[in-house]
């Protein structure tokens, strides 16, 4: 122990343990790891390493279950992002990542930061940027807290994305008292790379050198790992140390910098130095080459006077990276880092020894081997094999629909609809939000799915964001199911195959069977579907102890899919009703279901199953009729009918041509149906679409249909500035309608959450 | 072929679309230059385009027109009389540089704003709107923080008369209400020039407005006044 | 009618990205006695009538408005 200088170094107690957040048996491991007691340094590194941020220790065994194999995969889970073949000499990267605890605490830096972070990510993979997506989850729009971080959060992604250049496409923000103390914020970019330039976040070679670039160390965020890792108490928001401070400019510095240094072929990896900073980007470097590594403390540069090893290792301050240069490269790597007025400092090597070496001041401070730190394989690694027990509350969580009073104004209840948070547009929030720079996108945010060209080549990319918590707290398999299907359905209805995703879930304190079980269920529920639609999972990021005095939020497993337009045609759809005179039609079918629905919270205050069931046979077939249909140049529009069911997905389709520069159009619509007329018009039955096309091209679209045995009906057309809905209800005496005025609804549903914003 | 310079300065990151929208687009000659670059006489016209130069720390374009680059654009714009136009960020630069009057404040909600507006054409016979008719409706983009353009009294007089306002923000008729004026500008105003008329600067992004799927093509008939003003006086 | 004047800045330790850049526009413009800077906010409150503001009240304000806790302090005279 000799070579060990700890005359500085604080004594190991049983407090400083428990500080760390170690269970014993953690910590007897970590003697069998080192033979000794830790240093303070090493104790640092381990409970960052080990934190539930870094380790996945909870997640790790149930996330084997999602498939993440397929003909397009170039790169799966386990990168700084994931990546897929488009059939050309490009490929495709994305990820998404929660930054929930941070933006609770400091809105405006913690949504920023979380948008940093996850462009580091992929553009650490050579890949530049070329869109941003977010899903958001505050509680109701009423409460103060709301008021304080939507504006901030909004103001933070705007602040961070608007400066870097990268267009913010699309997104979700859903309105929901669970989320009351723990708002979510979960952050997606999507790159291309040449796949020739793909590089990846591995270090090798003996004696090469190990490099920092971008901003200097300072003592922000240290441990932020382990904090995004505990429960929010009253405690943890008074202790308010953790927050960094975002700097987008010095990102986009860092960006064309290391794009740069890829095409100069000057390195052989690079990490950007997220959660645990330093001490992850290092020791997981080193772990994917089967290498170690040696850093030398006094070489970081350091924005405050008197920092030690421990600070340094463990600071979270923002835009920085770590690479590994090729040998003999290292001054051609900081040429460029100079033309782009930022620094590149050697502060270490590439050592046999499978150990992350630690000196400070000429002496080894922490000396530890990396494969119990990193390998979660390892009989020494805290992985924990924990069992799930069915929540008690889903006893008694279905509602009898004859409990349900049917209302009598029909359209009353559109109206409510239109305007309430979870449907209403949210255009005062995606306005801040530079989503047109790079002059890519070609399907702006208020359709179902973003569409962004790729210029010079034959493809385009559709992307979407989607999860209903509520049906994943009624239902967590089914609901899970419904989320996946409904992202992919989403891309499907711009005409775009979805390809992959990538998904953020966000749960409460694992160690809670309960909440175990959810996370089981949903991964299952997500996995079940994402083989039904041939999608495996290419990236993601798991959230957990997402809880406030009022306990945990709704199981929200956020899925972000991507999908390919291809052909030299690039059709693409928008989801708003066009001309005058087309037909509408239905691919699906209604069936009578009210449960787990915005109508039923909205209008009865209920949030009460069963959620709408879902078949992922006959949901392939859907988005396949449909994407077919848009490839065919059969349909002029396609949506997707989702929250609100089929009234308000009627009404988004005359509607939502205002965000895209069109006039608002009229409907005249006629059903048939003998189910409840709330179910009919509001309910949230799954696998619907909503298409019009011209007259001509119907007997084509019909019979495309029925190829793939899908049920397609012809309910209506376009046109007038009215929206009629007629319902031939046999078995009623008294049939009803819906005739409101499209200006009306306009007004409704753009006034509803962006009067807040 | 006509020879555009798109300038890049640390943080600009519309660069990339006014090289697509000059050389892909139009069809001409276009290229980066990087902004410790001296030398930019062999150009005809120069680009100052939008982005975050220096993420806009302190004020916007403030730290930008220190730039070695912009002593070249002085000269380039006021003794060789060659066009200049900034775009956004550009034009923020052009002001903190002395090249154009006013300043740039805050929109008046405090917020970035991203979205289509319209404009209308004040002034046609200048070397950016040659191809405009004269009151035209322009379909453009939006996408900033800072555009509430602020000038005094008698500057605004002095614009107004020598038809130095270029473009007013308008409804998509053609009238210039405050409902139309999306930050707050004084008089509306959108975009300006300089007394002898080659240097504009606007706050409206005419290389988002090139193709048909992107939302508008207006913004070709800015690019297309360039190429034409060039081709017949230079 | 009394006065209070107000500075806000970063905390001590706190990335102050807009202080760092202007603070290397500086040095490469020449002026190479600069160390670093740190840019902040600088806020005057006059109070009504013959109404004074006392410490506590201030402080109040500070804390609940003019300056973010997380990552500001701030400091304050009253005349």
């Amino acid at each position: 122990m000799s070579k060990y200088d700890r005359a500085n170094d604080l004594e190991i107690t049983p407090a400083i343990i428990k500080e760390h957040g170690f269970k014993q048996e953690e910590y007897d491991n970590i003697l069998k790891i080192l033979k000794r007691p830790p240093t303070y340094v090493e104790l640092g590194i381990f409970s960052a390493m080990w934190s539930e941020h870094c380790s996945y220790k909870h997640s790790k065994p149930t996330l084997k279950k999602f498939p993440h194999k397929g003909k397009y995969v170039i790169q799966g889970p386990g990168e700084n992002a994931g990546i897929i073949d488009t059939g050309t000499d490009m490929a495709v990267a994305f990820k998404i990542e929660s930054h929930n605890h941070p933006s609770a605490v400091e809105p405006f830096q913690g949504a920023a930061t979380g948008v940093g972070g996850i462009l580091r990510d992929v553009f650490t993979m050579g890949a530049r940027p070329i869109a941003s997506l977010n899903s958001l989850r505050f509680g109701s729009i009423k409460s103060a807290n709301t008021h304080r971080l939507l504006p901030g959060v909004v103001a933070g992604i705007a602040f961070y994305g608007n400066c870097i250049g990268v267009p913010t496409v699309a997104g979700e923000t859903v309105f929901e008292e669970t989320y009351e103390d723990n708002c979510l914020v979960n952050a997606m970019t999507i790159g291309i790379v040449e796949k020739k330039k793909i590089i990846k976040a591995k270090a090798s070679g003996l004696g090469n050198s190990v490099m920092y670039i971008g901003a200097m160390t300072g003592r922000d965020g240290i441990h932020g790992a382990t904090f995004a890792s505990a429960e929010l108490s009253e405690e943890t928001a008074e202790n308010r140390s953790s927050v960094q401070v975002a700097d987008p400019f010095m990102e986009k510095l860092l960006l064309e910098a290391t794009l740069e240094l890829i095409d100069k072929k000057v390195m052989v990896g690079i990490q950007d130095m997220g959660a645990a900073g330093l001490t992850s980007s290092s020791t997981e470097m080193a772990f994917r080459g089967n290498v170690g590594m040696e850093v030398d403390m006094d070489k970081v540069p350091q924005r405050e006077k008197g920092m030690n090893a421990y600070e340094i290792m463990l600071s979270e301050s923002q835009e920085r990276m770590l690479l590994v240069a090729k040998k003999g490269k290292e001054k051609e790597v900081e040429k460029v880092l100079n033309k782009w007025g930022l620094h590149a400092v050697v502060i270490g090597k590439i050592i046999k020894k499978q150990n992350i070496i630690v000196k400070e001041k000429g002496k080894i401070v922490a000396d530890i081997p990396i494969e119990p730190l990193a390998d979660s394989g390892h009989p020494l690694f805290p992985l924990k094999h924990q069992k799930g027990v069915k929540p008690a509350y889903l006893a008694d969580i279905n509602i009898k629909k004859s409990d349900v009073k049917e209302p009598d104004d029909l359209e009353a209840v559109l109206k409510k609809l239109m305007g309430c948070p979870n449907i209403a547009s949210k255009s005062n929030i995606w306005e801040q939000y530079d989503h047109m720079v790079q002059t890519n996108t070609v399907t702006l945010p208020g359709s179902d799915a973003a569409v962004i060209d790729v210029k010079d080549r034959d493809f385009m990319i559709a992307t979407s964001v989607d999860c209903n918590g509520r049906y994943v707290y009624l239902d967590p398999f089914k609901g899970a199911q419904i989320a996946m299907a409904e992202s992919a359905r989403n891309v499907s209805c711009s005409g775009a195959e979805p390809v992959a995703f990538t998904n953020c879930l966000n749960f409460g304190n694992p160690e809670d069977p309960e909440i175990f079980w959810q996370f089981e269920k949903s991964v299952e529920g997500l996995s079940d579907a994402a083989r039904a639609l041939k999608t495996p999972v290419i990236s993601g990021n798991v959230s957990f102890y997402n809880e406030g005095p009022a306990g945990a939020i709704y199981p929200t497993p956020t899925v972000g899919m991507v999908g390919y337009i291809t052909g030299s045609e690039k059709r693409y759809c928008k989801q708003f009703f066009r001309d005058n005179n087309d037909v509408i039609l239905m691919i699906g079918e209604t069936l009578e279901e009210i449960g787990a629905s915005e109508y039923l919270k909205e209008l009865h205050g209920l949030v009460k199953g069963p959620v709408p069931d879902i078949n992922m046979k006959k949901e392939v077939l859907i988005q396949k009729t449909c994407r077919d249909a848009i490839k065919k140049g059969f349909v002029k529009s396609a949506h997707d009918v989702s929250k609100g069911g089929l009234a308000v997905a009627l009404t988004e389709c005359c509607i939502t041509g205002t965000l895209h520069g069109e006039k608002p159009i009229g409907a005249f619509v006629e059903l048939q149906s003998d189910i409840r007329l709330d179910a009919l018009l509001f309910g949230e039955t799954q696998s619907r679409i909503i298409v019009t096309a011209a007259r001509e091209k119907v007997t084509a679209l019909k019979k495309l249909a029925s190829k793939n045995n899908v049920i397609i009906s012809e309910i209506g057309k376009v046109g007038g500035s009215r929206l009629i809905i007629n319902v031939d209800w046999a078995s009623k005496k008294n049939p009803k309608k819906i005739n409101l005025g499209i200006d009306e609804l306009i007004d409704i549903w753009s006034k509803g959450v962006n009067k807040y914003v | 072929m006509v020879k555009f310079g798109v300038v890049v300065f640390p943080g600009s990151n519309c660069d990339k679309d006014c090289l697509w929208a000059a050389g892909d687009v139009m069809g001409q000659k276009a290229d980066f230059i990087w902004h410790e670059s001296k030398d930019i006489n062999k150009y005809d016209v120069i680009i100052l385009p939008g982005g975050f130069s220096y993420g806009d720390y302190l004020r916007s374009g403030a730290i930008a027109r220190f730039s070695k680059v912009m002593e070249s654009v002085q000269k380039f714009a006021v003794k060789k009389n060659k066009l200049v136009i900034g775009i956004c960020n550009g034009f923020q630069i052009l002001l903190e540089a002395g090249l154009l009057p006013g300043a740039m404040l805050h929109n008046k909600n405090l917020k970035f704003i991203c979205k289509y507006i319209n404009m209308r054409v004040e002034n046609n016979s200048t070397p950016f709107t040659g191809a405009c008719g004269k009151n035209q409706v322009i379909k453009i983009p939006i996408a900033h923080g800072e555009g509430n353009y602020f000038c005094d009294e008698k500057t605004l007089n002095s614009l107004i008369e020598n038809d130095q306002v270029v473009f007013r923000y308008c409804d998509e008729k053609g009238s210039v209400t405050d409902d139309a004026n999306p930050n707050g500008a004084l008089y509306n105003i959108a975009g300006i020039m300089n007394k002898k008329g080659n240097v504009m600067g606007l706050m409206p992004h005419p290389e988002r407005a090139m193709k048909k799927e992107l939302g508008s093509t207006d913004g070709n008939f800015i690019f297309d006044s360039i190429v034409s003003h060039v081709k017949k006086y230079l | 009618m009394a006065k209070v004047r107000i500075h806000v800045t970063f905390k001590d330790g706190v990335l102050d990205p807009q202080g760092k850049t202007v603070a290397a526009a500086l040095d490469k413009m020449g002026y190479k006695n600069v160390d670093s800077v740190r840019i902040g906010k600088y806020i005057e409150i006059e109070t009504k009538g013959a109404g004074k503001m006392g410490e506590k009240e201030v402080d109040e304000i500070c804390d609940k408005l003019l300056a973010n806790p997380n990552t500001e302090k701030y400091s304050f005279t009253i005349e």
